[in-house]
């Protein structure tokens, strides 16, 4: 038995031309706090209010970014999949969406799957056609020298109603080949940068030994590198689009609250929306 | 009906078969300049793994051409799970040259609306279901030739890539059949899903390396395959 919990952002336009965050709830180990923006954006730090995933618990995590509206998301530390007491997969469910002239960075920290964890994620994005979107996904295969975990997840992102990228890569015990010469082969950590919207440039492909930029077939580029560590990732990825850099590197999240140890009668929600600075 | 239409699927999956596909490594041509494949052993260790990511995801592309599913959101979905543009254009041009041959062999409406629809090429596993389809296979029959084009491919490639034995090659096709087999039946399954619920429900497995692969591949000045 593992917990149930559900967080929620809505991002939507205010009268002065900035960005409001009509709804921003918290939920169980997924801590939103509200931070100090830049310009007319919204910006939000995840912030994990105890140890989460666990085996057996079912994440939700919900971004509305409505027409005109900017948001940043960031979190405040790596996400960490632990096992949990029977071994049943964890599963985290991301569901975005981004409407007309509308922007969004998701720029979390990496996920690691410690050993012996099992998480499945699954991450679905809307776009509406005019939105813009930076977002990050970084896999870190199991804590430093020791396995990994299982791991696998599904991104899958609509631009206007049109399929854009469908990818599902599983790592970790019980994928074949994962750490194969097709697959990993000794590589411990994978990432990718996905941009859409205008403008997509520079145009064409750019390649260096561990990490790729190419054009997608619809209006997008993506960014893939494998490493041998998140932060020889965070570098590949960095370095092969450094135009769409974060804006920080790592120190963009205030408040640094520690995550609570493991408690199943917190009550973070209540804690969980600050008001804007 | 699978039975009846044996034949047909030993022609389509044949390495004979003019689809231009023998010009192609799979990827392997990367994997042995990398020092990933080596031997025979490495060679089996990538084939499973590339059996497992792109080959169940062609396989069940393939499933669902020759199952029925709507070519343009089949166009669509393996767009989408080729992020690599060199992946890409190499799946359209295999494509094309595998709709000329199966024209040839098994003409009819559906493989006519398929080049009509795509002059510059349909997606290669898109072609190969249609064309099981036309010549009266079953989407598994379609996922097998798809699924064995995945490590037939590598394997043949070794040989003259690496001076590899054949028959230590053909040894190592062999072994993968059981996979094969699961594989295919996998596609299968998931194409009768894709059926009820939408092109979603076809696998998407992938391999992030392979596609950083097949994009350094393309940019090499000296290659001895396409990709």
């Amino acid at each position: 038995m593992g917990l149930t919990a559900h967080a929620r952002i809505t991002a939507a336009p205010d009268a002065r031309g900035s960005t409001s965050l009509p709804l921003l709830a918290g939920d169980g180990p997924l801590a939103l706090r509200r931070v100090r923006a830049y310009g007319t954006e919204a910006r939000v730090c995840l912030v994990g209010a105890m140890s989460a995933p666990l085996g057996g618990d079912h994440l939700a995590l919900t971004a509305a970014v409505e027409p005109g509206a900017r948001l940043t998301l960031t979190s405040a530390a790596a996400t960490i999949a632990l096992p949990g007491r029977t071994g049943a997969p964890a599963s985290y469910t991301i569901r975005i969406t981004v409407g007309e002239d509308a922007e969004l960075h998701w720029l979390p920290e990496p996920l690691i799957a410690a050993a012996g964890s099992r998480l499945d994620v699954i991450t679905r994005i809307d776009l509406a056609p005019g939105a813009r979107l930076l977002y990050r996904e970084e896999q870190i295969l199991g804590r430093t020298g020791e396995p990994p975990g299982s791991l696998t997840s599904r991104l899958t992102v609509r631009h206007a109603g049109r399929l854009l990228l469908d990818q599902h890569t599983g790592f970790g015990p019980g994928h074949p080949g994962w750490d194969g010469p097709a697959q990993l082969a000794g590589r411990r950590a994978v990432g990718q940068l996905l941009s859409t919207g205008p403008p997509v440039e520079p145009e064409g492909v750019r390649v260096t030994e561990d990490a790729v930029s190419v054009p997608l077939a619809g209006a997008g580029r993506l960014t893939t590198a494998v490493a041998a560590d998140g932060l020889a990732l965070r570098r590949l990825l960095t370095d092969l689009r450094p135009d769409a850099a974060p804006r920080t590197a790592s120190a963009n999240c205030a408040p640094r609250t520690a995550p609570s140890p493991r408690s199943r009668h917190a009550a973070p929600a209540a804690a969980a929306d600050t008001p804007p600075p | 009906m699978g039975g009846v239409a044996r034949a047909a699927l030993l022609i389509l999956a044949d390495g004979r078969f003019p689809a231009g596909g023998h010009a192609h490594s799979g990827g392997a041509e990367e994997a042995v300049r990398a020092g990933r494949v080596r031997d025979a052993a490495t060679l089996h260790a990538y084939c499973a793994g590339r059996l497992a990511t792109t080959g169940l995801t062609t396989a069940a592309l393939a499933a669902a051409a020759c199952a029925g599913l709507g070519l343009a959101a089949l166009d669509e979905a393996a767009d989408a799970r080729t992020p690599s543009p060199a992946l890409r254009e190499v799946s359209r041009r295999l494509g094309r040259q595998a709709l000329r041959a199966a024209r040839a062999a098994w003409p009819g409406p559906d493989l006519d609306a398929l080049a009509a629809a795509h002059p510059r090429g349909a997606h290669q596993p898109v072609v190969v279901g249609t064309a099981a389809r036309a010549a009266g296979l079953t989407p598994v029959d379609a996922a097998h030739a798809v699924a064995y084009e995945a490590v037939s491919g590598p394997a043949s490639a070794a040989v003259r890539l690496l001076s590899l034995d054949p028959f230590d090659a053909t040894a190592v096709l062999a072994r993968l059949a059981p996979q094969l087999d699961a594989v295919a039946a996998d596609a299968a399954a998931c194409a009768v899903r894709a059926g009820r619920d939408g092109v979603d429900a076809l696998p998407a497995a992938a391999s992030p390396w392979l596609d950083i692969a097949a994009e350094r591949h393309a940019a090499r000045p000296v290659r001895l395959f396409g990709s």
